[in-house]
């Protein structure tokens, strides 16, 4: 059995530990609410503008002059993968969630003998998955030095994605993210922003009879950049509520275990102590009955 | 109800402002400068750098816009920018910050002829304003 003192090292090194954890929680419940309401700020934009992007393309009548950016380059065999994730850790399962998301799809891809090309965005993805792929991932991005998840940053990356696009590096992009649901719920989530994905089943309102100036074509390739620049700042809103969700309720777990393992410590070195005063008890005794 | 519609901006961020009682709003589009009132046509149209002037029943307000998408429907008008400052707000240091990084990109040789544009247009209202 370990010594008083050990133990005694082991309970403060526990109620350290839990001291931190439990500061994390609060971190990140602080910037859980501000993330949170940032992604609601967010949304009217993506919304406004999906619905302004639905409306030009129903309007669009002639699906062959429309732009590549909607209707595709007409092959399906190069995929581009753009996975977000974290720069930091500790944060449950925030980032194995994407990975494995991204891996399965990965997978498929490999099954159909498509081409596969990955983007990272976020340093704890590029960690992870460069194992493996090492060799697929053309690029690394990483937002290290802003502290919330900015429009420019955003338009960054879809910046590189539309060049990218541009010199027909790829046929298809895809986009991995966590959705936020609640805090102790996120859903990984892979979506397809080349080309764009115009069904919409409960939109009826192309009927409106709309005036462009100029024609639909320009305002349409002039929009989509943006729209992929908003799809990924959508993405990086959403991801950032549920980094900090996920590490709050990490965190949380953490504690709890933590309160756990020192009473469980507590019990053991009272034991001990208490073993150790009647062994001396005992001592005592049968020396003074030798006498 | 007079003649006054409804006006909401919005950026990336957030919703930047929503009025109910604006009487008249001048945007900058593409093609030249638009005024639009109520019952205007349903349109789309986007914006080059420049003006947006609102004139509301509670006061006239002058935003600086880089770019965007106006949509106007059943007496909506919806204004999508990425970058968007009040007039009254800018301060001096920031306004020739953005002159300076205009200028620069309008002065690069390899852009193509829209993106020029754009680029003067910004430099030739930056300067009215300033």
């Amino acid at each position: 059995m370990a010594s008083l003192d050990d133990l005694k090292k082991r309970i403060t090194s526990v109620k350290s530990t839990q001291k931190i954890t439990k500061a994390m929680k609060m971190v990140a419940a602080a910037k859980l609410k501000r993330a949170q309401d940032s992604a609601e700020k967010g949304r009217p934009y993506s919304e406004k503008m999906n619905n302004i992007i639905l409306n030009l393309s129903s309007g669009i009548s002639d699906k062959e002059t429309a732009p590549k950016l909607l209707s595709g380059s007409g092959k399906e065999q190069i995929h581009l993968c753009v996975v977000l994730t974290s720069d930091r850790g500790l944060c449950g399962g925030f980032n194995a969630n994407i990975i494995k998301k991204a891996k399965s799809y990965f997978a498929k891809l490999n099954k159909e003998g498509k081409e596969l090309k990955i983007i990272t965005v976020g340093s704890k993805g590029n960690d992870q998955l460069k194992r493996l792929y090492g060799n697929k991932i053309i690029d690394n991005i990483s937002f290290k030095n802003s502290k919330n998840a900015n429009y420019f940053d955003a338009e960054k990356v879809g910046k590189i994605i539309i060049e990218k696009f541009q010199k027909e590096e790829f046929d298809i992009c895809t986009i991995f993210y966590n959705q936020f649901k609640n805090v102790i719920t996120q859903i990984p989530q892979a979506q397809q922003i080349i080309p764009l994905n115009t069904k919409s089943d409960d939109q009826n309102n192309s009927e409106d009879n709309y005036e462009f100036e100029p024609d639909e074509d320009e305002i349409l390739s002039n929009l989509l950049p943006k729209n992929i620049s908003t799809q990924i700042f959508k993405a990086m809103l959403e991801n950032s509520a549920s980094e900090q969700g996920a590490r709050m309720s990490a965190m949380d777990n953490a504690t709890r275990n933590a309160g756990e393992m020192v009473d469980k410590l507590t019990i053991e070195y009272n034991r001990s102590r208490q073993a150790a005063i009647t062994k001396e008890l005992i001592e005592i005794i049968s020396g003074a009955e030798s006498l | 109800m007079s003649d006054e519609f409804k006006i909401e901006i919005v950026n990336p961020e957030k919703s930047f402002l929503s009025k109910e009682d604006v009487n008249e709003v001048v945007v900058p589009a593409f093609e030249g400068e638009m005024g639009i009132l109520k019952d205007h046509i349903s349109i789309i149209s986007f914006l080059k750098p420049g003006i947006i002037t609102i004139q509301a029943k509670s006061g006239e307000e002058k935003f600086y816009v880089e770019d965007g998408i106006i949509e106007f429907k059943n007496n909506t008008l919806s204004i999508l920018t990425s970058y968007i400052l009040n007039l009254k707000d800018i301060e001096k240091n920031k306004l020739l910050e953005l002159l300076k990084d205009a200028e620069e990109e309008s002065n690069k040789q390899e852009i193509s002829d829209q993106l020029k544009y754009l680029a003067d247009q910004k430099v030739e209202t930056l300067k009215s304003i300033n």
